[in-house]
């Protein structure tokens, strides 16, 4: 990555020619409350590195204007694991890589446990995810019966993740009361061919539309650090916020053993806190979580940062097959930053 | 890792394989692969027999199951 002059890029949108892009931001993004341009957005990524506390910060006054101090916490589990027939590069539960994650099913009396689990540490989201192109009817059925256990016993939002979905299959998911759907789109377009090869983007994209339109919240992020130019973590930025997403899990690779993306290397920690801060002022009002990989990238150190740097929500406890750190250490994290967790009659 | 697994065959009370990769223990170093178990992945091989095990990620732990020498048991990474 070869930092430039801000100033050469920041004029390319908005008549700002040669006015700094942290100064066109705080009025444009902080003021008015309007997210940077693709062009923008770049600038931001290619700043120095001694201009990274100035960007964290003001990423933090924008989270703090257009989202406010509250932090929604989030517990996710898997329902189904391994054995995917997608090509995700990043994903050690595709069938199609020398993996050693093997096939597994959570059965009911698991999944209401976990539930509870994640509701106990103040979270107010609990989202079941499987390892699957899109669900067939036994896994819908699972998940129907699933729900219907968590909402008898766990004062909890459910939100899934399922991959692709019919338009019968969003309305279910809807009819079953479903607060939120997530479907990452997990790069750039430019870039997902690089990623995946067995669907495209377009079709995940139509997912996430019908998701909107059903009436259930749109929850789509992506993956930082899977060989993408900083041109296309822009693109990403800028492609996510027209869809405008209620909420952005933003994950950094934890490269797997036996997939295609096993070699690449962790991101840098200064490098996904400018991503941090660039993909808040793309995305002033988004629900902007931290998902896996922030402990390997940013170690204790680098999540305060973040969260003192545009993000405003967070995944506690383990992930789907890789573990992250006891919930614990992340609300005492946010009770040291006096930053209060997100109630669940707020998120209604 | 909090294994709750009883181990059999194993030397000097280290069992003989390693539980991130499924390599022999004896031939090689495997530093790289307890950091991984240290903290962001659970073990995917059985330490005794190195065969590829059942695991289930939940939100405050793991279970792995083995076929031939059964169930362990952990919490979450970043001990």
């Amino acid at each position: 990555m070869t930092a430039v002059d801000p100033s050469t890029t920041a004029g390319e949108s908005g008549g700002d020619t040669g006015r700094d892009i942290l100064a066109v931001a705080r009025e444009q993004v902080l003021e008015r409350g309007e997210g940077l341009s693709q062009e923008q957005v770049l600038a931001v990524l290619q700043l120095p590195a001694d201009r990274l506390s100035e960007a964290l910060a003001l990423a933090h006054e924008v989270r703090m204007r257009h989202c406010g101090p509250e932090v929604e916490v989030e517990g996710i589990v898997s329902l189904k694991t391994g054995g995917c027939p997608e090509d995700c590069h990043f994903c050690s539960q595709s069938g199609l890589f020398e993996s050693p994650v093997r096939a597994a099913w959570l059965d009911k009396d698991r999944l209401v446990e976990a539930a509870k689990q994640t509701a106990k540490t103040g979270a107010t989201e609990f989202c079941i995810v499987a390892a699957v192109r899109g669900p067939d009817a036994r896994l819908m059925e699972q998940v129907r019966a699933g729900i219907a256990a968590i909402r008898a016993e766990v004062d909890i939002n459910v939100a899934c993740s399922l991959g692709m979905l019919t338009q019968e299959q969003v309305n279910e998911l809807a009819a079953m009361g479903v607060h939120r759907y997530n479907h990452n789109l997990e790069t750039a377009r430019s870039h997902f061919p690089e990623v995946v090869t067995t669907h495209s983007w377009e079709e995940r994209w139509e997912t996430l539309q019908m998701v909107r339109a059903a009436g259930m919240e749109v929850c789509c992020g992506g993956i930082v650090g899977m060989g993408e130019s900083l041109e296309q973590r822009a693109e990403f930025a800028v492609q996510l916020a027209e869809l405008e997403p209620d909420e952005v899990p933003l994950n950094f690779l934890i490269p797997n053993p036996g997939t295609p993306f096993a070699h690449l290397e962790v991101p840098q920690g200064a490098d996904a806190l400018m991503t941090v801060a660039a993909f808040r002022l793309a995305l002033p009002r988004t629900v902007l979580r931290f998902a896996g990989g922030r402990e390997l990238t940013l170690g204790d150190l680098g999540a305060e940062q973040g969260m003192l740097g545009g993000v405003n929500a967070i995944i506690v406890g383990n992930y789907l097959t890789n573990l992250g750190r006891p919930a614990e250490q992340d609300l005492d994290m946010l009770e040291t930053l006096k930053m209060p967790i997100k109630a669940l009659n707020d998120t209604l | 890792m909090s294994a709750v697994l009883e181990p059999t065959g194993q030397t000097d009370g280290v069992p003989p394989y390693c539980a991130w990769c499924g390599g022999a223990r004896a031939d090689g170093d495997h530093a790289a692969c307890e950091r991984r178990l240290a903290t962001v992945d659970p073990p995917r091989h059985c330490p005794v027999c190195a065969r590829r095990m059942v695991v289930q990620v939940d939100p405050v732990g793991w279970t792995a199951r083995c076929s031939r020498h059964g169930e362990s048991a952990g919490a979450n990474g970043f001990g």
